[in-house]
């Protein structure tokens, strides 16, 4: 019988265990017993008996399983004594006072959460009934992002490139690397997969918007197809974001790309989730679930979808919103790991893998505008280093939040976030020699 | 801190609710200590009965302990321009904040040319990032000795400090250390740094001139070893550098280092190591084959890894707007406190110059939103009245069913700003979030109210539909 800490403090809840003083645990918040048999009695006294660490111990590990620690008994306040210190190297130095040093062995303190992310997969090969060459697998998770001495991390962080169904304005460092291809969605996709690696494609229907061209469901939907065809990797498809509209648009999505399992962006609260989740259930598709940087309504939405709807746990993605960089990043990035530890802590709501829209980072005016509309700052430099720093920036913040997906836009942004995830999830190995700056002179 | 509640606190205090300290009740005053607003010595009755009673004394000793943070703060430099690193209670932000922000230095070497120095220190002083209504600057000065002379490095460093910024010393040699700190120890520099192998000989530094002290060390019980034996021997202000390893497994194992050092110290309690953390995005201009731009921004991404995650100082190289725009950002962002909503100031903004013909909009002071609709606003070059209502910070949607954005508050901020003075219609623009307050706040003010889009992106779109509009009364 293996019981978590969790577990245990339920049964001590259980049976109205009003102090806790003796009884201490271990730092790994794991219990094991011999036998399933144990009464709770025996097993208290067992625990009080066996186990060596200080009462503190306990609340810190509370408090990282989100105990709300103040509602527990109070717990004595056990300064840590002093612990012995074996002395090793005892140098003498002519005319001065010997100095030792100090023997100490650093013993990382263990953190293990009781759940994973779901692992969720986008795009379906042929054998699977789509056609995709390759698939994307995102969460799995078992502790926070890139703690790979915590737990491996079975599925690295992706990136989708953004593309759209009509010629948008972009800023100009976005913009000069695909004005050849802005006109053809197919052609777009391809260069986003060919020439900047893009894991998956994102084609956003914004001429669908009835403030734009109000294309149709159906005729969008046929550019959905082209793509399809024109690259091999998993799609994402947006809508318009017009909360009338978009239902339609991608139900129809769903029909044409049936058992292709592409993410369909989004179901918000706002809107008909019924109508998008049970297009995604029916065809075989995944769900992206978008709601405004609050824990709460992402909690609602996805239960609405799981539950009301009935979509497979497998088939939901969370966008909890990405405020870019200087405007909100705070507010989004806190959400996102509050999201991911309660979902790892065990909130089966909010255990899904995070998207996010890093493509906002361009909606900030130091992204593009060319210099500071403010006479006494310093000067911002050249856009074109600018901008792209900001997406990066952007994106690596939420990828230590524990995003699972990016949506990107600027191929230099794209490649170097790459590189970041590729470093910390332990996928390059060159490493050099760290000391020589000290010295160097130039 | 390892109390964790006022109660807990209010059993250290006098518990007479006199009021001496500014607070109403002691109670009041428990909740300060617990916020980090104030330390135990703001209670006047128990720093005086601690001079006259021993057991008041003791129990003043005990609260200060109880109450220190698990991370221990350190201070560099001197005067006004003093910062102070480390003093981290938690590991995630929402658990409580962040307190210090981590401090970015940027270097210089005593062998670089004198005007080149002159410039790169001027920049650091002068920097300058307008953020959510005030500055961002930049902490100090690193200077490097790359000469191993010490007349040399005695003379630089001297010069550096004329900028009067706090400064990091950097040589692993002690006679060269030795030489700067007879010229500038009283300006508190931080030393770097003691090794395994130079170690007692900056220990004696770090004791006889009394300054903060590096430890530099990747094998962490080797770290925590020179650690415990400089605390042993009575030094108290230590930041600890697990080694900043640029690119690919190293910068891996870099990222585990620092965790586990952060970590281990919040939750495990291990005194031993729970010191500032410094990391040194520098050492990414160490990378071979590759321009100063791909330098720059590598040096960037590492700086922003470990904003995010407990480095408490660093040391920089790039000064280029495009890798320093970002970082201070970055902080900024990071170490917002979130138990405060961010606000801006209420009243009236003009963007793009706006004319008595420009459509008057309405918004919140919460800073999100109040950023959101001013940049969609000005990057649309849309000509504007805006104004920004008082809601406590809280944004459109939340304010209207809270009752915090209500018809009479527009009122008076119509009247507050003088927009009617500004403008030549009576036509308000309303967030479509707040639709249901139309009738309401026609009835108040006496303007004709108009519902916008419920995103402020889609303003211009409205707007072309909408403005002017079609019948003016």
């Amino acid at each position: 019988m293996k019981l978590t800490l969790e577990e245990f403090l339920e049964l001590l809840r259980k049976y109205n265990i009003e102090s806790l003083e003796g009884i201490k645990i271990e730092g790994d918040l794991e219990i094991e017993i011999e036998s399933d048999n144990v009464d709770v009695g025996t097993f208290l006294a067992s625990v009080a008996h066996e186990l060596t660490m200080a009462a503190q111990h306990i609340t810190n590990a509370l408090r990282l399983l989100g105990y709300p620690v103040e509602s527990l008994p109070t717990l004595p306040q056990v300064p840590q004594p002093p612990q012995p210190q074996p002395v090793v190297e005892k140098i003498e130095e002519a005319g001065a006072p010997s100095l030792e040093l100090v023997k100490a062995k650093f013993t990382p303190y263990k953190v293990e959460y009781p759940n994973a992310i779901q692992e969720v997969q986008l795009g379906a090969t042929k054998s699977e009934g789509g056609s995709r060459e390759k698939v994307v697998k995102l969460g799995g998770e078992k502790s926070l992002p890139f703690y790979l001495f915590d737990a491996p991390q079975p599925n690295l962080p992706v990136i989708s490139i953004d593309i759209f169904d009509r010629k948008i304005p972009l800023p100009k460092a976005v913009r000069e690397h695909y004005g050849d291809v802005m006109e053809d969605p197919a052609e777009w996709a391809k260069k986003a997969v060919k020439e900047f690696g893009a894991d998956l494609v994102t084609v956003h229907l914004i001429s669908t918007d009835p403030l734009l061209d109000d294309t149709p469901a159906r005729e969008a939907a046929k550019v959905v197809e082209e793509v399809l065809q024109a690259v091999k990797v998993p799609l994402v498809v947006g809508g318009s974001g017009n909360k009338e509209k978009d239902p339609e648009v991608l139900e129809k999505v769903a029909e044409v790309a049936e058992g292709e399992r592409v993410m369909l962006a989004s179901a918000t609260l706002d809107m008909d989730w019924e109508r998008i989740g049970n297009a995604a259930k029916k065809y075989g598709h995944v769900v992206l679930s978008w709601t405004q940087l609050d824990v709460n309504s992402q909690k609602t939405l996805n239960r609405y979808l799981l539950k009301k709807v009935g979509l497979p746990r497998d088939s939901l993605v969370m966008d909890p919103t990405t405020a870019a960089l200087g405007y909100g990043l705070d507010y989004a990035f806190t959400n996102m790991e509050r999201i991911r530890i309660s979902g790892l802590k065990g909130d089966t709501d909010l255990a899904f893998p995070i998207s996010s829209g890093t493509t906002n980072a361009w909606g900030v005016r130091e992204a593009w505008m060319k210099e500071s509309p403010l006479e006494d700052e310093s000067p911002w430099g050249p856009r074109e280093l600018r901008g792209p720093m900001w997406e990066i920036v952007t994106g690596l913040t939420l990828a230590l939040a524990g995003v699972d997906l990016f949506m990107m836009m600027h191929p230099g942004a794209v490649a170097v976030l790459k590189e970041v995830i590729n470093t910390l999830g332990g996928k390059v190995k060159e490493t050099i020699e760290a000391d020589d700056w000290i010295l160097m002179e130039e | 801190m390892k109390l964790k509640s006022p109660l807990e606190v209010y059993k250290y205090l006098p518990q007479t609710n006199c009021g001496e300290c500014g607070y109403g009740t002691c109670m009041s005053f428990a909740a300060h200590i617990i916020d980090r607003s104030i330390k135990p010595h703001d209670c006047p009755p128990l720093v005086k009965g601690a001079e006259e009673n021993p057991d008041v004394k003791k129990k003043l000793e005990q609260l200060i302990e109880l109450t220190s943070p698990e991370v221990a703060e350190v201070v560099i430099g001197s005067g006004d321009s003093a910062i102070k690193i480390g003093g981290e209670d938690v590991l995630h932000r929402h658990e409580l904040t962040y307190f210090n922000p981590t401090a970015f230095f940027y270097d210089v070497w005593d062998t670089m040319d004198e005007k080149e120095l002159d410039e790169r220190c001027s920049k650091v002083v002068e920097y300058k990032k307008f953020y959510v209504g005030r500055y961002l600057t930049l902490e100090g000065i690193a200077v490097r000795c790359t000469s191993n002379d010490p007349d040399k490095f005695r003379k630089v460093v001297k010069k550096v400090a004329g900028y009067g910024k706090p400064m990091i010393l950097i040589s692993l040699n002690p006679d060269c250390m030795k030489a700067a700190l007879e010229e500038v120890a009283e300006q508190r520099p931080l030393i770097y740094a003691a090794t395994r192998d130079n170690w007692k000989d900056f220990l004696k530094l770090a004791l006889d001139f009394n300054v903060p002290v590096v430890i530099r060390e990747k094998d962490l019980d080797m770290l925590k070893s020179l650690a415990a034996t400089f605390k042993q021997q009575g030094v108290k202000d230590i930041v600890l550098d697990p080694v900043t390893e640029p690119i690919g497994e190293g910068l891996k194992g870099t990222f585990e280092r620092v965790i586990q050092l952060r970590r281990t110290a919040i939750l495990g309690g291990d005194k031993d190591i729970a010191y500032p953390i410094m990391i040194t995005p520098i050492a990414a201009w160490l990378v071979k084959d590759a321009d100063n731009i791909t330098k720059a921004y590598w040096e960037t991404v590492i700086a922003s890894i470990f904003i995010v995650k407990y480095g408490d100082i660093m040391i920089f190289r790039s000064l280029e707007p495009y890798t320093v725009m970002p970082t201070v950002t970055l902080r900024a962002n990071i170490y917002t406190d979130p138990r405060t909503p961010v606000q801006v100031e209420p009243g009236l903004r003009e963007i793009n110059n706006p004319t008595p013909d420009s459509p008057v909009f309405i918004t919140t002071n919460f800073a999100l939103t109040y950023y959101t609709v001013e940049s969609d606003l000005s990057s649309a070059n849309i000509k504007g009245w805006l104004l920004v209502l008082d809601t406590g910070g809280l944004g459109v949607e939340v304010s209207v069913a809270g009752g915090q954005f209500t018809a009479s508050k527009v009122k008076e901020l119509i009247d507050k700003t003088g927009i009617e003075q500004k403008v030549n219609h009576r036509y308000l623009v309303i967030p479509g979030l707040a639709a249901r307050l139309q009738g309401a706040i026609e009835d108040e003010t006496g303007w004709k109210v108009l519902v916008g889009p419920t995103d402020s992106g889609r303003i211009k779109g409205w707007l072309d539909e909408n403005w002017p509009p079609k019948s003016k009364e």
